[in-house]
């Protein structure tokens, strides 16, 4: 169940042969194999609703990108699928079991795991110890089997090697005996990124990866979101850089207001005319001539009047 | 200026049964505040509970008295569940004002004069402990070695001793501290102690890589808990007493007061700093007041009865400039507490 176990998957060879190809342009469009069906997601914040998909898939080994403006509810709908919010109404299955309503810790334990836009590092444990945390099935979290160190010795051991093996992969096993409080804001990213790895879950949910990262390490964590998807995971992110989407990304999915409002490749999302109202807003390529203004206007006071007379 | 006394006193305050109490007081803060970032101001209300459990136990409910010690025990688990299930899934501010508002309410309900028949309201409950001493090995006649006192005396070293039933609650108070100890580095080194440590941190970061995070917080609860419980136990045997105003809000932050001077999340930081501040408060008391009686202080600066303050100004004062020069504490790892502060 947990794991991104290679020949359970479809492979790498396959992920890249583009399993968006031929599917429609239209915000819900169904996938060939979705690893994720949402449907009917609602959440409002007092009158706000900052979430309403009607139905969106995530198609398995393959990066997909959710964009969308400051606002739109990308972040919120994360929290949704992670179990880290509960949703008003909307069911969402996550490789055919229902998540819907299930808390974080066990949405984790599906083989769903998130990181977090503000990264949340374990300041006072050692770079080490913080990948250590994210081994499964660790004997020794429980109370009366952590007091004995015969019990949970070897497994530990194995889990440090694998820790260890992803720190070299993260190069950041020059810092495993440092506080984690002491990396910088980029090697915070790839930390939370290895320690997710750590739960070898079957999607990875990233939100903003790149948030307040450095230029020079961007590539680097570029390489790595990359590499998961060669790892037979399937990736979902939230970011706001098209150059990142347009580099990574397979596929686009583009909130706005809360609800998607398209989907495409990169290269459709770019000239989708509801993308770019989206961000922009609607009347943003054509300024408004003294007579339209007018017209406006007009329209305004007849449905003030006919509100007033009713 | 007597310095003879004033050093034996310093010196009884050190490994007296006030420092074993606080000591096992601030071992189950350290599992709760220190590893677990879990804080709770009625840390009181657990001793409560350790106290009240033998003495009712024995007194009101008739049981022997080692029964009622697991009756005392129990309840700080009981406690525990009661206070962490509305909490534990809230912000770390909420179980802080549950947990100091529980300490007030059990001490007002354990005072209270309808519950008089049970808890013996403001009196408080007394001699129930007799099969504790009645087990005591050590016998009230004995020998000595040049300064060592083996029931010649009282048993101790020079001019510190103690007499064989304050020996007895010592020995196994001390036992008790070393056993807990022991229970809390071994649990600490574990998977389970990474887990409480990086809830302290930051427990959405544990929840997102599936660790149950409430079911941990409360283990962490009810772990300090007991281990505070135990504290009250002795508290308890120690005076063959219990009476409900010994358990104010006060006992708690003195016992957070040696955690934090010791260090917290440190093995050693609530053992050492329990010692220090119970030697370090008797030593102040103790020199002012032979100060006072040979008129070293003159007597409209200060009389005897105010000492009783004027020495936790002085020892508050002490820790103040402890915690701007020290802020780890004892054993506490500077560079530790300052990536805390960074967040």
């Amino acid at each position: 169940m947990s794991g991104a176990d290679l020949s359970k998957t479809s492979g790498p060879s396959l992920a890249k042969a583009a399993p968006h190809e031929g599917l429609e342009r239209v915000p819900g469009v169904p996938k060939p194999d979705p690893i994720l069906v949402a449907d009917s997601v609602r959440r409002t914040f007092g009158g706000l609703t900052a979430v309403d998909v009607d139905h969106v898939e995530i198609q398995r080994g393959t990066i997909t990108a959710l964009i969308g403006p400051n606002g739109a509810g990308k972040t919120t709908f994360f929290n949704l699928l992670t179990g880290f919010d509960k949703p008003d109404s909307g069911r969402w299955t996550f490789d055919g079991q229902d998540l819907a309503g299930l808390a974080a810790h066990k949405v984790a334990r599906r083989g769903m795991v998130r990181t977090f836009q503000l990264t949340k590092s374990l300041a006072r444990l050692s770079v080490i110890e913080n990948l250590k945390l994210g081994g499964t099935g660790q004997r020794g979290e429980n109370f009366f089997r952590g007091l004995f160190k015969p019990i949970w010795g070897a497994q530990e051991a194995e889990i440090e090697a694998r820790a260890d093996e992803l720190l070299v992969r993260f190069k950041l096993d020059h810092m495993r005996d440092e506080f984690a409080g002491s990396l910088s804001g980029g090697q915070r990213k790839l930390l939370e990124m290895a320690r997710a790895l750590m739960v070898q879950p079957q999607m990875v949910m990233l939100d903003e990866p790149m948030a307040g990262v450095n230029p020079a390490l961007t590539q680097s964590l570029l390489g790595h979101v990359k590499s998961l998807r060669e790892d037979g995971m399937t990736v979902l992110f939230v970011e706001h850089d098209m150059d990142v989407v347009h580099d990574i990304s397979d596929w686009v999915v583009v909130m706005g207001e809360g609800r998607v409002i398209a989907e495409g490749t990169p290269r459709d999302i770019s000239a989708d005319p509801a993308v770019i109202d989206a961000y922009l807003g609607s009347h943003h390529d054509a300024p408004l001539s003294a007579e339209e203004e007018e017209q406006v206007l007009a329209e305004v006071e007849e449905a003030i009047a006919g509100e007033e007379a009713g | 200026m007597d310095w003879e006394l004033i050093l034996e006193n310093g010196g009884k305050a050190l490994v007296g049964t006030d420092a074993v109490v606080f000591a096992l007081a601030a071992i189950g803060l350290n599992v709760h505040f220190g590893y677990t970032g879990l804080v709770n101001f009625g840390q009181v209300a657990f001793l409560a509970m350790g106290a009240y459990g033998v003495a009712m136990g024995v007194i009101t409910f008739g049981l022997s008295f080692w029964l009622a010690v697991f009756l005392g025990l129990f309840a700080a688990v009981i406690l525990a569940v009661l206070l962490g299930l509305p909490t534990l899934r809230l912000r770390s501010d909420y179980l802080a004002i549950v947990t100091i508002a529980a300490g007030e309410i059990v001490r007002l309900v354990l005072r209270s004069a309808s519950l008089r028949s049970s808890t013996g309201g403001s009196d408080g409950l007394q001699a129930f402990a007799d099969p504790f001493f009645d087990i005591n090995p050590l016998p009230t006649g004995g020998t000595a070695l040049g300064p060592i006192h083996l029931g010649d005396g009282g048993y101790g070293f020079w001019i510190w001793t103690f007499g064989p039933n304050t020996t007895w609650v010592l020995i196994v108070g001390w036992g008790l501290v070393g056993l807990t100890s022991l229970m809390v580095w071994a649990l600490m080194r574990s998977p389970w102690g990474r887990v409480v440590k990086s809830i302290r941190e930051d427990e959405d970061a544990v929840r997102s890589l599936g660790k149950n995070v409430n079911w941990y917080k409360m283990q962490s609860l009810i772990l300090g808990g007991v281990i505070g419980a135990l504290g009250g136990v002795i508290f308890a045997i120690s005076r063959q007493s219990v009476q409900p105003d010994n358990y104010s809000t006060a006992l708690t932050f003195f016992a957070y007061t040696a955690l934090i001077l010791g260090g917290t999340a440190r093995i050693f930081g609530p053992i050492v700093g329990s010692m220090l501040f119970w030697s370090l408060l008797s030593f102040t008391d103790v020199t002012l007041r032979q100060a006072v009686v040979n008129d070293k202080i003159p007597g409209d600066f200060l009389t005897g009865t105010r000492v009783g303050i004027i020495r936790f100004m002085l020892v508050g004062a002490g820790l103040v400039l402890l915690m701007v020069f020290r802020p780890q504490g004892i054993f506490g790892d500077k560079k530790e507490v300052a990536i805390g502060e960074r967040g």
